[in-house]
Formats: C-alpha cells, sequence, structure tokens
C-alpha cells in the first residue's frame, strides 16, 4: 500500500509538474503574443504617422510652387505694362537691371520657402525674413514708379497694389501656418491614437495576466481544499465550470474587443481621409482664389494704370464710346464696331473670324475692344455691349467701380467655358464715397479680363501634379438651385466629396469647389490586420485556457478517481487487516479449544498408538497458531502498521532468553548452542526487545530445523568492533583464524570442530561497513548465528528472503515451517535500520549475518524489561574460575558467561596448562585462590573432558605438594547431553557437576550456586501439569475481572492448580489491593474494564511500587524481610491476541499476557517467568 | 419424577448437551468449565451459570435500552456492554451468543443502528434459548441428582 501511495504521489507530483510546464508556456506565449501584437500595432500607427509627415511636406512644396506662381505672375504683369505701353518700354529697361535683382531676390525667397517648409521650428523667423524681403521688392517696385511716373498722385495706389501682393504673400505663408498647424494636428491626432492604441494592448495583456493569475490562485485555493476535504470536489467543479464560463465570457470579450479596435481604426481612416480630403479640396479652392485674386490685381492695376495714363485724352483712348462719337471713333481706329454674335454663342466655330461679323448696330453706346493681348487680338473692334453677359457686367462694373465676373460662358473662339472679369476706368478721381451715377458718368472705358476656367484650373492642378488621386469640379453657385459647372468631369451622385467655397472676389457671384477621391477608398488594411492579429490572439489564449482548463479538469478527475480508488485500496486494505485480525481471533479461539482437548486427552490414559496421535495432533495444532501469528505479523509489516517499540533492554538476557528455547531441542539433536556476546557491546540498549527476539528465534529456530550435527554459534558484536578487527585474528572471531588442521583428525577451528562458511566478503557489502561515520548516540550491532546444517542450495538463495517461500518445495515436507519468517525478519531487520545478509554453501552450513541499530540506554532504568530477576547475581562477585577446554571459541564462551556472573575466568587449552594452573593456584589462598574449573566434555575430543579429573588426582596423588582438600577447587563438566552412564560416571570421575549447554546466566547461575552452596536452592521438578500447580501452588493470586463469570471460571482454574485466589472486580480495588507489604505473589489483569482498563490500574500500580521501592532503598536499615524490591508480576488476560494488545501490555509494565479462557501451556509459561528463577534444571 | 432412573436422566442429558454442541449453541468451553467443578466446588458450573444470566440480563436490558431510540444512541456504550457480553460468553462457552455479538459489534462499529436493534432481537433470541435449554439441563441434573442419590460428577469428558 505504501509502495501505490508513494506510486500516487509522484504521478500527482508528474501532473503538478506538466502542469506548471504547460502555464510557462502560456505565460510566454502570451507575452509573445502581447509582444508582437503591440509591435504590429506600432508598426501601423507609425506608418500613419509618416503619411502625415509626407502630406505635411507636399503641402510645402505647394506653396513653393504658389510662391513662385505669383512670382510669374508679377512677371507677367510687368510684361504687358511692357507691352501695353511701348513708350514706357526704355523705362522697363531701366528697371531690368533691378528686376533682375527682383528675380534673383525671388529666388532666394523661393529658396526660404523651401527652408520653411523643411524647417518648420524657425518658421516664425523665417517668416519675418520674408516680410523684410517683400518690403525690400514693394520699395524696388516703388523705386520703378518713382522713375516711371514723375506726377505722383498714383502713388499711393501703386502702393497699394504692392500693399496688395504684400498682403497676397503675407496670406500665403500665413495659410502655410495654418496648413502647417494642421498637418501637426493631424499628426498629433496620429501620436494619440498610437498612445490610445498602445494603451489599450497594455491592458489587454495586463487583463489576460490578471485572469491567469486568477486562473492559478483558484486553482491552487482548491487544489489545497482539495488534498483537506474530499467534499470540496463539488465545490471544485463548480469551480471549473465557473472558469470556463469566465473563459468563455473572456474570449468573447476579447473579440469584442477586437471588433472595436477594427471599428475605432476604421473609423479613424475614414475620418482622416476625408480630413485629407478637405484639407486637399481647400487648398486647391484657395489657390484658385489666390490666383484670380492675383489676376483681378493685375487687372486692377492695369486699369488705374490706363486710367493714369489715359488721363487728360479726349477722345479717350479706352473703349467707352457713346454713340455720338462712333464716328469719329470708327474713323479714328479704322475699323468698325462690331456686335458680337449672341445667336452663334454656343455652337463651336473653329475658323472664327471677326471679320465676317456684323457691324454693331445702333446703339447709345458701345464698348468696343481697342486693345488686346496678342493671344486675344480677334476681340478687337468687337463690340462688348453687344454680349448680354458682357453687356450687364459692363453696367455693373462701372456702377460698382469693382472687378466684376459674368457667369461662365462659352469663350469667343477658343469656345471654352470661361467667365469674364471686367473693370471700369474712369476718367477721373471719384470720391472714395461716389455714388453709382457719378461712378457711370466717370467711366471713360473698360478693362476686360477673360478667364479660362478649365485652363486656369489645369494650371493649377498640374502643379500639384501629385494629386492625381482626387478630381475636382467648380461650380457656378449663383443660382443655387442650378449650379453651373465650370471645370471638371461630369460627376455622377457621390456622396464622398467635399465643398469649398472660392470667393473670386465678386460678391455677386458665387462658386464651389466640389472635390472627391477618383478612387474608392481602399480597404483598412492596418485595421483589419489588427483587429484579426488580436481576435487571433485572443482565441489562441482562450484555446489554450480551455484546453488547460479542460486539461486540469481531466486530470482533476483522474484525481479523484484516483482517490476513490485509493479510499478503496484502503478500505480493503483495513478490510484485510480486521478480517485477518478477526479471523485469526476466530481461528485462534477453536484451535485452543481443540489444543486444550488434546492437552487434556494426552493427560488421560492412553495407549501408545493413542498418545502418538494426540501429541501429533496438538503440534499441528500450534504449528498453525504459530503460523497464524506470523501470517498476522507480516500482514501488519506489509501494511507498514508495526512500529517498533523503544524501550531499554538486555541484549544479552534477550539472547539467554531465546537460547533457553532452543535449549531443548539442541540437547535431544546433541548440537553445540552458545551465545557470544562482544563486552564493548553495552548492557542495555533502547529498541524493540521483543522484535529483536522475533528475529533471533527466526534465525535460531531454522538453524535448529536444518542442522544436524555441528554447532550454532549465535555472535553479537558492535558493527565498528568488527570492522577494525576484520584483520586482526581476535579470539573469538574464528572465522577469519585460518583453517588449521589439528594433528589428530581434520579438525576446522571453530565452535564444533566443523567447518563453516566464511561470511567475510559478503559483510563488506554492508552498508554500515561501508559508511566511515557513524552518529555517536547509536549502536550498531551485528548479530551473527552460525550453523553446520545442510545449508542452503545455491539456486534457491536468492528467494530465500520471499515470503512463503522455501529453499525446495521437499524442504517443507523434510522439516516443515512454511518459510515465512525469514521474511518476516527481513522486514524487521529493514525496520530497525540494518540489513540481512547470509553465506551458505550446501553441506557446510549458513551463516546469516544482521545488523540492527539500536541506542545506548541507561544501566539502572528501573522499568527496564527483562525475563529474569535474579537479584543474586552479586553471589559470584570476586570468585575465579579455570576454563579447560581445547578449542579455544569455546572457552571464550564460557569465559563469557562467567564473567557475566562476575566470575574471574582464565583459560587453559591444554591439559597441562591447565594442571599447572590449578595447582599453582591452589597454592595460593584468599582472592587469587580458584573456585571452580569448568572443562568442557569434549576438551581435546570425544570424552577427553570426563577423563580430564583422573589426571588432576593422578597428579595430586603423585605429586609433592598435596594440599588440603577443601581448597581444590570444584570441577564441573560442560556438556551439551549427557548419557545415563555418564552421569553415574560424571560422580565417580571427581566432578562436583555438569552444567547442561547451552549455557544461560540464569541456569548458570542456579547450578553453581546448588555446587557451591551459595544463596538459597529450590529443586523443582518440570512436567507440566505437575509443574504448573507446583508453581502455582500455595501460591497468592490475585484475579481482576468485571465480569463476574470470568472471574469465577478465572478463579476456578487457578484453584486447580493449587493456587489462593481472591477475586476484585475492578482497576481500582485491585490497586488497594496491591498496595505494597501485601500477600499477592501474582495478579491476573483483565485489559477491558469499565472505569479504569487493566493498563491504567497497571501503571498505576508500577507507579505505587517505584515509590515505595525509592524509600526503600533510602531506608536499608529498614527491615522488611526477604523482599527488598518490590515488582508484583502482572499478567494481562485477554481475549484479543493482536500484538499490538501484547506491545501495549509489555509497554505499561505488565510482565506477560494469558488469553481467555486460560491455556494451560500459556498460562505455564507466564507463569515460569517468575517463578523459574528458583527452578533448576529438572536432571538434578 | 422420584421414579425415574437416573441412567436415563443422563442419558437425556447427554444427548441434550450433544444437541446443543451439534447445533452450534455451546463450545468446549462449556466442557472445560465442567471440568473445573470438583468436590471443593460441587455446584460451580451452575453458579458460573446463574451468574452468567444475572450479568446478561443486565446486559441485555442495557443494550435494549441503549437501542431504544435512534437519537440517542450511543454506540460505544454499546461496545462496552458487548465486550462485557462477549467476555462471560466466550468464558461459559455459549458460542452462538458470542457470533451474534460479533455481529452486533460489527453493527455498532458501522453506527447502523438498524442492523444494531436486528442482531439485537437475534441476540434475544439466542439468549432466551440457550436460557432455557440450560435450565434444562440443570433440572435434569437436579433430577437426575436427586435420582442417582449421589452427588454429581461430571463424566461428560
Amino acid at each position: 500500500m505504501g509502495g501505490q501511495n508513494r506510486g500516487l504521489g509522484s504521478s500527482n507530483g508528474g501532473e503538478c509538474e506538466g502542469c506548471r510546464r504547460l502555464k510557462a508556456r502560456f505565460l510566454v506565449l502570451c507575452v509573445l503574443s502581447g509582444f508582437v501584437g503591440s509591435i504590429g500595432v506600432f508598426w501601423g500607427l507609425g506608418s500613419y504617422g509618416c503619411r502625415g509627415r509626407d502630406l505635411w511636406e507636399e503641402r510645402a512644396q505647394v506653396l513653393v510652387e504658389q510662391s513662385n506662381l505669383s512670382k510669374n505672375q508679377l512677371q507677367a504683369l510687368v510684361l504687358l505694362l511692357s507691352s501695353s505701353e511701348r513708350t514706357f518700354a526704355q523705362c522697363m529697361e531701366k528697371s531690368r537691371a533691378s528686376h533682375d535683382t527682383y528675380r534673383a531676390e525671388g529666388g532666394s525667397l523661393s529658396c526660404i520657402r523651401e527652408a520653411i517648409c523643411f524647417e518648420g521650428k524657425r518658421r516664425r523667423g523665417q517668416q519675418d525674413c520674408v516680410r523684410d524681403e517683400i518690403v525690400r521688392v514693394g520699395h524696388c517696385a516703388v523705386q520703378n514708379e518713382h522713375i516711371l511716373v514723375n506726377p505722383v498722385p498714383s502713388l499711393p495706389k501703386n502702393e497699394y497694389m504692392i500693399d496688395t501682393s504684400q498682403q497676397n504673400f503675407v496670406s500665403s505663408p500665413v495659410q502655410n501656418d495654418i496648413t502647417l498647424l494642421k498637418a501637426k494636428k493631424l499628426i498629433n491626432t496620429a501620436k494619440e491614437h498610437q498612445k490610445l492604441l498602445s494603451k489599450i494592448l497594455w491592458w489587454i495583456l495586463l487583463g489576460l495576466l490578471v485572469l491567469f493569475g486568477l486562473g492559478e490562485l483558484s486553482k491552487s485555493s482548491y487544489k489545497q481544499n482539495h488534498q483537506q476535504k474530499h467534499l470540496q470536489l463539488q465545490n471544485s467543479k463548480s469551480g471549473g465550470k465557473w472558469m470556463k464560463k469566465i473563459l468563455y465570457m473572456g474570449v468573447f470579450l476579447g473579440v469584442l474587443v477586437s471588433v472595436w479596435i477594427f471599428v475605432s481604426m476604421n473609423a479613424n481612416i475614414i475620418e482622416r481621409r476625408t480630413e485629407t480630403l478637405a484639407n486637399m479640396c481647400d487648398e486647391r479652392a484657395r489657390m484658385l482664389q489666390d490666383q484670380f485674386n492675383v489676376s483681378m490685381n493685375h487687372v486692377h492695376a492695369m486699369a488705374i494704370l490706363i486710367s493714369t495714363f489715359h488721363h487728360g485724352k479726349n477722345p479717350s483712348a479706352i473703349d467707352q464710346v457713346l454713340h455720338s462719337q462712333r464716328e469719329l471713333f470708327e474713323q479714328q481706329h479704322g475699323w468698325k464696331i462690331k456686335k458680337m454674335e449672341t445667336e452663334d454663342h454656343s455652337p463651336v466655330q473653329d475658323d472664327y473670324n471677326p471679320e465676317k461679323l456684323n457691324p454693331s448696330p445702333i446703339q447709345d453706346e458701345y464698348a468696343p475692344v481697342i486693345f488686346s493681348q496678342e493671344t486675344v487680338s480677334h476681340i478687337v473692334s468687337i463690340d462688348m455691349m453687344s454680349g448680354k453677359e458682357d453687356h450687364d457686367n459692363i453696367l455693373r462694373a462701372r456702377s460698382t467701380g469693382k472687378g466684376v465676373l459674368t457667369s461662365p460662358f462659352k469663350l469667343l473662339k477658343s469656345n471654352h467655358l470661361g467667365v469674364v472679369l471686367t473693370f471700369a476706368v474712369y476718367n477721373s478721381d471719384l470720391p472714395p464715397n461716389a455714388i453709382p451715377q457719378e461712378r457711370i458718368e466717370a467711366t471713360v472705358g473698360y478693362l476686360g479680363a477673360s478667364f479660362d476656367v478649365p485652363s486656369l484650373v489645369d494650371k493649377l492642378l498640374q502643379q500639384l501634379a501629385s494629386k492625381q488621386t482626387i478630381v475636382v469640379n467648380l461650380y457656378d453657385t449663383t443660382n443655387s438651385s442650378s449650379p453651373i459647372k465650370m471645370y471638371g468631369p461630369d460627376v455622377s451622385k457621390s456622396s464622398g466629396f467635399h465643398i469649398s467655397h472660392v470667393d473670386f472676389g465678386d460678391p455677386l457671384r458665387k462658386h464651389e469647389m466640389h472635390c472627391r477621391f477618383k478612387n474608392e477608398p481602399p480597404l483598412p488594411w492596418t485595421a483589419i490586420t489588427t483587429s484579426i492579429g488580436v481576435a487571433v490572439i485572443v482565441l489562441l489564449v482562450g484555446h489554450i485556457f480551455y484546453a488547460a482548463l479542460n486539461r486540469i479538469e481531466k486530470v482533476e478527475d483522474d484525481y479523484r478517481e484516483m482517490r476513490e480508488l485509493k479510499v478503496r485500496a484502503e478500505a480493503a486494505d483495513v478490510a484485510k487487516s480486521q478480517f485477518l485480525a478477526t479471523v485469526s481471533h476466530e481461528i485462534r479461539t477453536p484451535m485452543n479449544g481443540v489444543l486444550g482437548m488434546l492437552q487434556m486427552l494426552l493427560d488421560t490414559e492412553l495407549d501408545a498408538t493413542q498418545q502418538d496421535f494426540a501429541v501429533t495432533a496438538q503440534q499441528s495444532g500450534k504449528a498453525l497458531i504459530t503460523l497464524i501469528n506470523e501470517v498476522l505479523d507480516q500482514a501488519k509489516i506489509e501494511s507498514g502498521r508495526l512500529e517498533l517499540e523503544a524501550v531499554p533492554f538486555d541484549v544479552r538476557d534477550v539472547l539467554d532468553n531465546v537460547l533457553s528455547l532452543f535449549s531443548d531441542k539442541s540437547q535431544v539433536k546433541g548440537i553445540e548452542l552458545a551465545v557470544y556476546v562482544s563486552d564493548q557491546v553495552p548492557e542495555v540498549l533502547i529498541g524493540d526487545p521483543g522484535r529483536f527476539r522475533q528475529i533471533l528465534t527466526n534465525l535460531i529456530g531454522n538453524s535448529v530445523k536444518f542442522t544436524e550435527e555441528g554447532h550454532i554459534f549465535v555472535s553479537v558484536h558492535l558493527v565498528g568492533e568488527v570492522k577494525i578487527s576484520n584483520n586482526i585474528t581476535s579470539p573469538i572471531s574464528h572465522e577469519n583464524a585460518e583453517v588449521r588442521t589439528n594433528c589428530r583428525d581434520k579438525s576446522y577451528n571453530t565452535l564444533s570442530g566443523f567447518q563453516v562458511v566464511d561470511r567475510r566478503r559478503n559483510l563488506e557489502n554492508f552498508r554500515m561497513f561501508k559508511s566511515t561515520t557513524e552518529p555517536s548516540d547509536s549502536v550498531n550491532l551485528l548479530v551473527t548465528v552460525e550453523d553446520t546444517g545442510v545449508g542452503i542450495p545455491e539456486d534457491a538463495q536468492s528467494r530465500i528472503f520471499t515470503p512463503f517461500m522455501q529453499a525446495d518445495s521437499s524442504t517443507s515436507r523434510t522439516y516443515g515451517g512454511t518459510g515465512i519468517g525469514l521474511s518476516i525478519s527481513k522486514c524487521l531487520v529493514d525496520l530497525m535500520g540494518g540489513e540481512i545478509g547470509f553465506v551458505s554453501k550446501p553441506g557446510v552450513g549458513s551463516t546469516f549475518f544482521f545488523t540492527a541499530v539500536f541506542t545506548e540506554g541507561k544501566k539502572n532504568s528501573g522499568d527496564m524489561k527483562r525475563y529474569h530477576f535474579d537479584a543474586t547475581l552479586s553471589d559470584f562477585w570476586g570468585m575465579r574460575a579455570l576454563v579447560v577446554d581445547g578449542r579455544r571459541v569455546r572457552a571464550e564462551i564460557s569465559k563469557y558467561h562467567l564473567q557475566r556472573l562476575g566470575i574471574q575466568a582464565d583459560i587453559a587449552t591444554d591439559p597441562k596448562a591447565a594442571l599447572s594452573a590449578i595447582f599453582e593456584a591452589s597454592s595460593l589462598s584468599g582472592t587469587s585462590k580458584l573456585d571452580m574449573v569448568l572443562v568442557d566434555k569434549e576438551a581435546w575430543g570425544e570424552g577427553s573432558g570426563l577423563a580430564f579429573p583422573s589426571h588432576l588426582t593422578d597428579l595430586r596423588r603423585n605429586g609433592s605438594t598435596i594440599k588440603p582438600r577443601q581448597s581444590t577447587p570444584k570441577l564441573f563438566l560442560l556438556a551439551t547431553s549427557l548419557s545415563l552412564t555418564e552421569i553415574d560416571e560424571l560422580k565417580s570421575a571427581g566432578y562436583i557437576d555438569c552444567i547442561r549447554k547451552p549455557l544461560r546466566l540464569s541456569m548458570m547461575a542456579v547450578c553453581l550456586r546448588k555446587a557451591l552452596g551459595v544463596g538459597i536452592k529450590r529443586q523443582q521438578v518440570r512436567g507440566q501439569p505437575l509443574a504448573l500447580q507446583s508453581l502455582l501452588k500455595e501460591k497468592q493470586i490475585l484475579v481482576v475481572d468485571d465480569n463476574a463469570v470470568n472471574r469465577r471460571v478465572a478463579a476456578a482454574a487457578l484453584k486447580k492448580y493449587g493456587a489462593i485466589v481472591t477475586c476484585v472486580a475492578s482497576g481500582k480495588e485491585a490497586i488497594v489491593m496491591l498496595q505494597p507489604r501485601h500477600k499477592f505473589d501474582a495478579c491476573f489483569m483483565d485489559v477491558q474494564m469499565p472505569e479504569m482498563d487493566g493498563f491504567e490500574a497497571t501503571r498505576q500500580i508500577r507507579s505505587c511500587e517505584k515509590k515505595i521501592n525509592e524509600l526503600i532503598e533510602r531506608e536499608v536499615s529498614m527491615d522488611n524481610g526477604d523482599v527488598t524490591h518490590w515488582h508484583t508480576p502482572i499478567l494481562a488476560m485477554t481475549a484479543d491476541v493482536i500484538q499490538a494488545t501484547h506491545d501495549e501490555c509489555l509497554r505499561c509494565g505488565m510482565d506477560g499476557y494469558v488469553s481467555k479462557p486460560f491455556e494451560e501451556e500459556q498460562l505455564y509459561s507466564a507463569v515460569a517467568r517468575f517463578f523459574e528463577s528458583d527452578a533448576v534444571d529438572p536432571t538434578f | 419424577m422420584l421414579g425415574l432412573d437416573a441412567a436415563r436422566l443422563e442419558a437425556d442429558m447427554n444427548r441434550l448437551m450433544a444437541q446443543l454442541f451439534h447445533q452450534g449453541v455451546l463450545d468446549e468451553q462449556f466442557m472445560q468449565l465442567q471440568q473445573l467443578q470438583d468436590d471443593s466446588s460441587p455446584n460451580f458450573v451452575l453458579e458460573v451459570i446463574s451468574i452468567y444470566f444475572r450479568e446478561s440480563e443486565k446486559m441485555l436490558t442495557n443494550l435494549r435500552h441503549q437501542l431504544a431510540d435512534k437519537e440517542v444512541t450511543d454506540y460505544t456504550k454499546i461496545g462496552v456492554h458487548l465486550n462485557h457480553l462477549m467476555g462471560s460468553s466466550s468464558s461459559i462457552g455459549a458460542n452462538r451468543i458470542t457470533t451474534v455479538c460479533i455481529a452486533l459489534r460489527a453493527a455498532s462499529e458501522q453506527c447502523s443502528w438498524a442492523r444494531c436493534l436486528r442482531c439485537l432481537e437475534v441476540l434475544e433470541h439466542e439468549y432466551c434459548y440457550l436460557k432455557a435449554r440450560l435450565h434444562e439441563l440443570f433440572q435434569m441434573e437436579q433430577q437426575r441428582v436427586i435420582a442417582a442419590g449421589v452427588r454429581y460428577r461430571p463424566q461428560l469428558a
């Protein structure tokens, strides 16, 4: 399950990582798209700006041309003047020089104008410059005039003319200014648009980021919630929907924004277009108007000139002719006054010949053309009064005194549409406020100028050569209902035109200029691309978010599914363990019945066969129970619910206890079973003794099972110790010693002389051996279990730690067992932070070794768990012993056990040394005297141990130094098994007693005590019902159970074994009863009790005892009998056999545990622990 | 009654016991209980069983009381009572009652009121059945003791 969890976790992690990567990609894409979009928009706007600048420059060009034009016109005027009056040719020639300078100046002027165009900032100053230039021009002209005309009445008029021109000139820079301003404004607006758009873009980006951030936040938040509560899954789901809605809304908004961008940009473009059109139209209209005005000024000037020159001539040289003067006039000029052909006005006549014209009919007055430009010389002698338009015009001009325009009509000969400007020339100075009548009377002639409108406009437009894009129409709108077209192509009615009013200086006439673009407006590509770009970005981002949301949803779904699966798996796991617990309990109950009955059956009179059957049945039942426990353990380890205790324990004590379990079997088989704990291993360790014991039991059990002869040797060392001594041959690490062939028989330097496998190489692979540093407070133990058994086949070695795998399917047939033990051991070792390994060689044996990490405990911790409570170990302090053994290893083990008892031991490996040591010691006295000699039964081979005392007695008999008998040390034989004859021989050979191997502290103590007469010894007979009876006989036992039935049954059962039972019904009563200085030898406590359960009661009893003990320790002198240490054995009674309960029992200070209802054997083994210290090996 | 043969009564008793064992009402523990009866405590089984019935009666009343109202049911208390009942039942070997107790405990662990109630009814039924049978048994035994004119000594094993 743990692995599954981890897998789930990691997959979750992977998803998360994927999500993160996806998000990062989003962000990058968002930023990138925003960047690209903004660049696009900037580019678009930049091109707009450029266009604006182009426009501006163009306009500047136009202005330059215009100024050139007016210059040219001035020139034309001069030409006209020169041609009209030859008498002033000389004068004009004189003026040419100055004129040239003027031209040059004009050139410079144009240069300056150009400068204006490109250096807008210095416009003002330069304008001043321009003004200066004009003034100079004016002066120049004045000088000219001065030379020309001596009488100076017209001087002011001249000045006026120059003034007007000046005004003209001045006005154009002003207008130029205005255009510049407009252009600037345009650029400004473009810039503003640009700014606005970029702002919008940034906002969109910001909004996207915020959205993204929000999404992230909500996602993470509901992920947290996810982890917290399963219930909120629904919420998160709705949250996901909500997110999607937001997404849709966001996409919709984005599309709207893009549409808006399109609309606004398009509107902007259209606006700009119309603005451009208006500008261009206005510009054209103004130019036309200017040109016209200039022309009008020329005419005006001419009129003044003429009137000046003709002043006083009679008849006037100009064309005002009264009928009375006609004859004279015609005579004078040599031609007849002719009439305009009004009938043939409209049809175009290319071969126009004024000679063919009829003479004018008789009228009051005539206005024949007497003087004309070369180009229009054909109109000389035609009476202008005869044309209707001209007639009106002349009359009007005469009365107003100003230039007057006709409505457009076909001009003579050229047949172009044109207008005629008419000026009246007066014969005398008129007062400024002359009435029309006075004017009419003062009129001496007329001055007419015909304007060929199409050519004029064409010329104008040609100056603006680049402007092919615009179509210009000029209308006379004096009659607003039916405008007369003066110029331009026929226009089908279209809406996109701009109207500019043109003032030609005649207030009666109104003219309009209509401009429109030649081409339809191009598609607003910028707007389209920008908006589509934005839309695409929005959609892409939306798509990405959508995909992400979908993915998140999917992952969530998966997660939910996984979660459900996990919950189910957990439930299944719980069910499994519950099932196991229940089943094991349910199986145990009937099994207890079966076993109990079998036990009872064995107690009855049975014949041999029946006995055999019953025993077999009982053993099978026991095996089944063990198996169930093991399976339960395995299940618990697998589910990771097995927790190790951390309680102080004595590792040597644990080993003794384990050894005692197998002592029977090893004795029966005749295998040497020995344990050695290095003296560097601390006395008290903190760890889980139960589990440590379990591992050892498994390993030793296996070894015992598979070993038929030889030895099983358990050694415990510190890892560091072994590491250091890896190459030093320490006495006990015999496996390092090279195989030594004995001279007598081929034997190895091992415990039993059998060959063992070498484990060194494998040990080096251990983690602990590799690491050089180890934490100071931890104790790393290396436990080796070495046997000389059948070994494990090579091919099975790889799967030896797999549950339910045995080396061989035949193994289970031969040796029994399930093969679960090693797998459990491995798990436990892993839990203890160690490693397990083995070396095995078929036919030679196996060595299992494992490491485990413990911490060092304090020595005198009161609540240390012990299997033996032996306060009388100090009996042997200060004694000396000699271990006589041919095998060093074995001797070291014996020495180790003696040292644990506080006996100082020496080793003698050959008989002579031993004998000399004995004699030497017996000669001494006091503390250095030898108290005991322990001889191994097989010290130098079969039976040599038994023969040893004879050497001694021989020596003693023969030797010169015969010592008193009492000072001779007591001889003990160490043997694994003894036959009856050997027991007989034992005494006769001179041995005091025999100590049965495996050596254990308690047993040795008992044996030595008995032999040496130290302490109190009590002999007990083993044999179970009897033993139980003997153990419990006359014992005061307190039974604590709230259940009256159970209480009664337990009491009856215990009474059966001779115990004196007292019953109480609650934990509180038990505490009262067990206040120290009570009579009880043991207490059976029910675990599950109302009010105060067994654990709590035990805890209280223990704390009470502790207090009393402290008190006793303080007042040592106080006489309280034999009992110096209060520790009432408390056994838990429970129907629950789960290990956890057991652990709990031990944790709260209970000594053991019996299942309800009582099982005789279990009861015995539990009870025996407290009373065993008195028990002696049954053989003696 | 006095005229009845002791041997016949014993046979009847054995038959009844066998029936109870066969039905699974009782198990080996009951036999162990009978084993514990000896001269020092001649009426041990009867004594224990009567204690058992007295205690169980209380437990059942408590359980019934606890399960009376769905709203105020305290499942932990039910668990305590059940443990008590189970402990004593397994001690005397009342197998079927123990089984039903386990079922009831499972139901109470899941806090399923309806299932608890159902189990309780079964439990009560089992209890009544056991009580009736054991009552019968003890009556027969007393009669047998009277008929035999000797003190009862368990020979059932």
